[in-house]
């Protein structure tokens, strides 16, 4: 096991170097000279060197480049343009709220699209599967946006079940208000995503020789679906939600706007709108780490959850 | 000879999937409803949809204006018809490019193989794990808002998965006795992969566009909806949601009509593109 998760670490290496270089060149392409789109047409000359100097962009650009890889390596992201701050601490700021969204919806739709789809699957063509399905194809419909302004529009505004923009006082309590409806938009999203890859999962497993055979020596009928199936059909689960990560970040961004949060989605919205580019570099190295955490974490669950996957 | 029949037998399967599932029927009206809507717009819109009557402001949803108006007391319902221009016209843009790119980059990859198959590869994979909403943000950031900024972003982040769909074929096909035949015949490379390699995935991707064209519709209205689309006052449903969300305790039609639009046309066009994929996934057609 070790020797395997230590593989995996190692092959991600090469990714995220990719990945740095890809943000590096796009930062690069900004049309323009960067200092005079941050001062604007009107600086003047020296306050126009002094920040191109301030940036390295008076550099050549692959000295640029390993600046730019030295940094991150040693966890200097950039400073925000805006604020002047670091970018780590920045994001540190708001880093929790985000976690914490995006872990409640994960474990949303981890349990109920589990849940939906096991059923859809043992019923199958009966009515919990037809519901089920159409359930899962317009949760994957929705742009996140629109399912949160929906669910804000119906369960805050009309309702007034939930605080509207975030305006909703502190402590624990208040917390988990403010919570509740932007996990429960992100968390449909993903259980219509496990929902539907758990069905077609367990349906090719329940197939199998195994099962008929754990059937026909009288073993009770959860188990068999449960410990035969389920955990058989676990492996496409899981790269369905590793690879669903992304959109899951995508849409927490998203999520965020909708109900006012804070969190990694407001601060790229504010960068954008103050054309802060040094943060919006620093955000995306910061994403781009996620994801690399995420699949290696994908990769080591294989060898977890399917012993023979260590072996190859 | 086996490139023809394996290309001819398709569109037979295809009939299959539509027989078979009513819900594709559908999505395949819904999105030909909204294709003539957007085609139409000009002579089906009841009012211009960026005049502005300043004395029918915000407007809630009457007989006059079916979907009420909008701040500037321009007719909603009027830029809602034509917002479906954009949407359809920055999607498949997009997907077409993607497409294009993304096949072209397969074929060739799979079909040279060795280290230069391995980097391409290695490239789509970095690409891949990029969330498409966030390099498609980036992407629209740095370029600046405009409708040709937003095609290329998102067809950006569309090429990865074509190239993947295109390349697996094309390492099984090159080893078969056709294309092997047409080499020993003195065809170029460029006319194996044309001729030979390429009418037989050409379903395959095609299918795959319909799907990705979904997404597109969705990113397109993401980025519209965070301040990254097509400048207003062009109507765009991103862009009427982005300003209706700013009403939205006091005049929740504004961003709830351009909501239903965006959510109709990505089920359609996922409706018809899990038929389509079902039709051509010879797993599933033997069921």
């Amino acid at each position: 096991m070790i020797r395997y998760a230590a593989l995996r670490l190692v092959l991600a290496v090469p990714t995220l170097l990719g990945m740095l270089t890809v943000i590096f060149v796009l930062v690069r392409l900004v049309p323009g000279d960067a200092a005079m789109v941050i001062l604007g047409e009107q600086a003047n000359e020296a306050a126009l060197q002094a920040l191109r100097s301030k940036l390295g962009l008076d550099q050549p650009l692959y000295v640029q480049y390993l600046d730019f890889l030295g940094g991150v390596l040693t966890g200097d992201f950039g400073r925000s343009l805006a604020s002047g701050r670091p970018v780590l601490d920045e994001v540190r700021f708001v880093l929790p709220y985000t976690i914490e969204l995006t872990a409640a919806a994960l474990g949303l739709g981890v349990i109920f699209g589990l849940l939906l789809g096991v059923l859809a699957a043992v019923r199958r063509n009966q009515a919990a599967d037809y519901l089920g399905r159409i359930f899962s194809l317009v949760g994957l419909s929705f742009p996140a946006f629109v399912s949160g302004i929906l669910l804000l529009l119906v369960f805050a505004v009309e309702l007034g079940w939930f605080p509207v923009l975030g305006g909703g006082g502190e402590g624990p309590a208040a917390g988990l208000r403010n919570l509740a409806l932007p996990a429960l938009n992100l968390g449909l999203i993903m259980t219509a995503y496990i929902m539907r890859v758990t069905r077609s999962s367990m349906l090719a497993v329940l197939g199998e020789d195994y099962i008929r055979t754990a059937r026909a020596k009288g073993v009770r009928a959860r188990q068999v679906i449960m410990r035969h199936g389920l955990r058989n059909a676990l492996i496409p689960i899981i790269t369905v939600v590793g690879l669903y990560f992304g959109t899951l970040i995508g849409n927490s961004v998203l999520t965020e706007i909708v109900f006012n949060r804070p969190g990694l989605g407001k601060l790229i919205l504010g960068a954008l709108n103050t054309r802060d580019y040094a943060l919006l570099q620093g955000l995306m190295i910061v994403f781009a780490i996620c994801i690399i955490v995420v699949n290696t974490l994908t990769d080591l669950a294989y060898g977890f959850v399917d012993p023979r996957v260590k072996y190859k | 000879m086996a490139a023809v029949s394996t290309a001819v037998a398709r569109p037979s399967g295809l009939w299959l999937a539509f027989r078979r599932n009513r819900l594709s029927w559908v999505g395949l009206v819904l999105l030909a409803a909204i294709v003539l809507i957007a085609a139409l717009a000009p002579l089906i819109a009841p009012y211009d949809p960026i005049e502005q009557h300043i004395a029918y402001r915000l407007e809630p949803p009457s007989a006059e204006f079916l979907l009420g108006t909008d701040t500037y007391g321009r007719d909603v319902l009027s830029r809602l018809i034509h917002g479906a221009r954009i949407s359809l016209i920055v999607a498949f843009a997009a997907v077409a490019i993607a497409m294009v790119v993304g096949t072209f980059i397969g074929v060739v990859s799979g079909y040279v193989g060795g280290m230069f198959d391995q980097v391409m590869m290695g490239v789509l994979d970095v690409k891949l794990a990029f969330p498409t909403l966030l390099l498609g943000l980036m992407i629209a950031a740095i370029l600046g808002a405009s409708l040709e900024n937003l095609i290329i972003a998102i067809a950006v982040t569309e090429i990865a998965p074509f190239a993947r769909i295109a390349r697996a074929p094309t390492i099984a096909l090159k080893q078969r006795d056709f294309i092997e035949a047409g080499r020993a015949l003195g065809f170029g490379p460029l006319r194996i992969m044309g001729v030979h390699i390429l009418p037989n995935m050409i379903a395959d991707v095609v299918v795959m566009g319909s799907l990705w064209m979904a997404t597109a519709i969705r990113t397109e209205a993401s980025l519209s909806f965070i301040g990254l689309g097509v400048k207003p006052p062009t109507p765009t449903w991103g862009g009427m949601i982005r300003e209706g969300f700013e009403n939205i305790l006091t005049a929740w039609w504004l961003a709830v009509f351009p909501s239903l639009a965006i959510l109709l046309t990505v089920l359609a066009l996922n409706l018809l593109g899990d038929a389509l994929r079902d039709a051509i996934d010879p797993k599933l057609r033997a069921e």
